[in-house]
């Protein structure tokens, strides 16, 4: 109540002392409120936030410096060891050349069918339709860690163990997707592909010239979901392949994490690595970023 | 729409549709097919079977063995019979701490955020999401580090005067360290004399690891953000009418919040817990990164288990089946969960005073 009070007299009278004065009138309670909130606030952003900062860091220090200080945000004396040796003198190029190009054909195939198929499945009247849908909302809910032997069953007896089909036609499947995409297909009005119809175009033809680029906002959403999900996949890669040029950045770093590669604790080498590999998907997050946390229906314009 | 036009437009303009449909449908229906139906029905008769992992699954050689492999987890006796055991302890007080602590904290996040007057809110929803967009890799190697013996997490609490523990090689359980406070070391006979799942039960409330809770801590701060945006849409969409009502009635910002904002929440409420439970049981990519099972076993994980018994023992049948009870459980914690968070018929105590004064039940 007093808010709303409080920023009408602001907006009737824009003059230093009259706000001052209302600022003086706020209860001290709501102050206090307020302060507290902002401190919570601080504290848990810091808490969120500081982890990051402490790995940058220590990215950039020597060996013994990380040890010896392992929260100070400042090295030492700055070293970009870790970082020559992750490009110069290991196979890290490998590994991040193997993940982008899982990730780029993974989401373009990923774009492509589900939308394919929740165009079909939202538009298209086909008796077994509902047949479909039923069996895509059943294998929705297989959870992705009992998988892992049965993915590596099919694989091994298709014969596509440890090539790149293995690594990117399995993650090709995604059922959540399919429904995303039939759910927005549903939201978007029938007229003018009707009308497209009329003119004698194609299915495909509608499909590919007309609904799919009203579906933008929907595709985005299911390339942030593939891109991420596939830049982080670690279990269908450990079971798909076993070679080192397959090796993919999960794959790769989680070998360097239990020391196989690298002798004594060598944090700044470790931290390097995961802080490239999260690089991608943080430059992602903030092209996507209004998208992503939905904040263009708040109430407040800053 | 009636449904001679239907028909009509059916024949004409929708010619050839479901031919269409279908072709439209197949790559997604093959890929599913191959990469997830055969799959399982092929696991599942490895489960069934004494494959070692030489060959075809499905050759000569190999022959079906019954229910062998799943009743060697649950009544074998052995070794097998423990390690299962330890696994669905230790995964058991990681779902019972993860889940209900990042449901939790993440609507508290969305309700601080939430807040129409706020100062920064893009910057503290950014900060509290970031750590979701990571990799699970990423994130381990990181914690590896932040909660090494002599590392950021033991510095701070030195700050404040506590001697850390050695985090990830510290097997003790943790409610076993704290009865150990009051010099309870060991438990009474009748629960260290009996056994369930091949480890006794004051084993099985040993509570988790040191280790393990390190991990509980990584999953409440790498989750809570993905939550905290789904309660946060959910705010959105409350109207603020009820709410308004509500402090007309001369409810306090408490009681809004527990009796008024809550109850709406309710679907989301489900949506997270579903699916915090169904990831909260599947715990894979961190011990592989991070702790491989250890320390002393107890970071072992039904998931990681599965695995470690197909890929590095050849036990490929007891990996399967391992799989599958794990399977099982997910589906039940998730119907059981359903059943609890059921909207459930006012009871008649709770419906009285309305029924007996009509006109105060409504608020408009």
């Amino acid at each position: 109540m007093s808010t709303t009070t409080r920023t009408r007299e602001r907006t009737v009278s824009p003059s230093r002392r009259l706000r001052a004065l209302s600022r003086e009138q706020l209860p001290n309670r709501q102050v206090a409120g307020k302060s507290l909130l902002y401190a919570i606030l601080i504290v848990l952003a810091m808490i969120y936030i500081a982890p990051f900062l402490i790995q940058v860091a220590t990215s950039f220090k020597t060996d013994g410096d990380a040890a010896s200080n392992p929260m100070s945000l400042l090295p030492q004396t700055w070293s970009t060891a870790a970082y020559e040796r992750l490009f110069l003198n290991s196979d890290f190029p490998v590994w991040f050349q193997n993940s982008a190009i899982v990730t780029v054909f993974v989401t373009l195939g990923r774009v492509f069918f589900n939308s394919l198929a929740g165009y079909a499945l939202a538009r298209l009247h086909f008796r077994g339709r509902n047949v479909i849908f039923a069996l895509l909302i059943a294998v929705m809910s297989v959870p992705g860690v009992v998988l892992l032997i049965p993915k590596f069953l099919v694989i091994n007896q298709l014969g596509i163990y440890d090539t790149y089909v293995a690594m990117i036609v399995p993650l090709l499947t995604d059922a959540a997707g399919v429904f995303i995409m039939k759910n927005f297909f549903e939201s978007i009005p029938a007229s003018v592909e009707e009308q497209a119809r009329i003119d004698g175009a194609g299915t495909f033809r509608v499909f590919w010239s007309i609904v799919l680029p009203m579906a933008r906002p929907a595709l985005v959403t299911i390339i942030i979901l593939s891109f991420q999900g596939s830049w982080n996949e670690l279990s269908h890669f450990i079971v798909a392949t076993q070679s080192p040029e397959l090796t993919t950045l999960t794959k790769g770093v989680a070998s360097l994490a239990s020391g196989q590669l690298s002798q004594g604790t060598q944090y700044p080498l470790k931290l390097a690595a995961a802080a490239i590999m999260t690089i991608p998907v943080a430059v992602m997050f903030f092209i996507f970023q209004k998208r992503i946390m939905n904040t263009t229906d708040g109430a407040v314009k800053e | 729409m009636s449904t001679p036009a239907r028909t009509a437009r059916r024949s004409g303009l929708r010619s050839g549709e479901a031919a269409s449909g279908w072709l439209f449908t197949a790559p997604m229906i093959i890929l599913l097919g191959m990469f997830l139906v055969i799959p399982v029905l092929m696991a599942l008769w490895v489960s069934f079977s004494d494959w070692n992992g030489r060959g075809s699954p499905f050759g000569g050689t190999v022959s079906f063995v019954g229910l062998d492999n799943y009743s060697a987890l649950v009544g074998g006796g052995g070794l097998a019979e423990q390690d299962f055991g330890t696994a669905l302890r230790n995964n058991a007080w990681y779902v019972l701490l993860v889940v209900p602590t990042q449901t939790m904290l993440s609507l508290l996040l969305a309700v601080l955020v939430n807040r129409q007057i706020l100062r920064g809110r893009g910057f503290f929803r950014t900060a509290f999401y970031f750590p979701s967009v990571t990799s699970s890799v990423a994130i381990t190697v990181l914690w590896l580090f932040l909660f090494s013996a002599s590392g950021a997490v033991n510095k701070l609490l030195a700050f404040i005067g506590i001697n850390g523990p050695n985090w990830f090689n510290d097997p003790s359980g943790v409610l076993h360290n704290f009865l150990g406070l009051f010099g309870v070391e060991t438990g009474p006979a009748a629960l260290t004399g009996n056994t369930f799942l091949g480890i006794s039960f004051w084993e099985w409330l040993a509570g988790p690891s040191v280790a393990m809770s390190a991990f509980i801590l990584m999953a409440v701060f790498t989750t809570s953000g993905t939550f905290m945006l789904l309660f946060i849409a959910a705010l959105q969409n409350l109207s603020g009418d009820v709410v308004e009502a509500a402090m007309m009635d001369g409810a306090n910002g408490w009681q809004r919040f527990w009796r008024v904002t809550l109850p709406q929440l309710r679907p989301t409420l489900f949506t997270v817990l579903t699916l915090g439970l169904i990831g909260a049981w599947q715990v894979f990519d961190q011990i592989y990164t991070g702790t491989q099972g250890g320390p002393g076993k107890t970071t072992l994980t039904p998931a990681y288990l599965s695995y470690q018994a197909a890929f590095t023992n050849q036990a490929w049948g007891q990996g399967a089946a391992i799989a599958f009870i794990l399977f099982v459980i997910i589906v039940a914690f998730t119907l059981f969960q359903r059943w609890l968070l059921a909207e459930r018929q006012v009871s008649e105590r709770r419906m009285r005073p309305y029924l007996q004064n009509p006109t105060s039940g409504g608020s408009k």
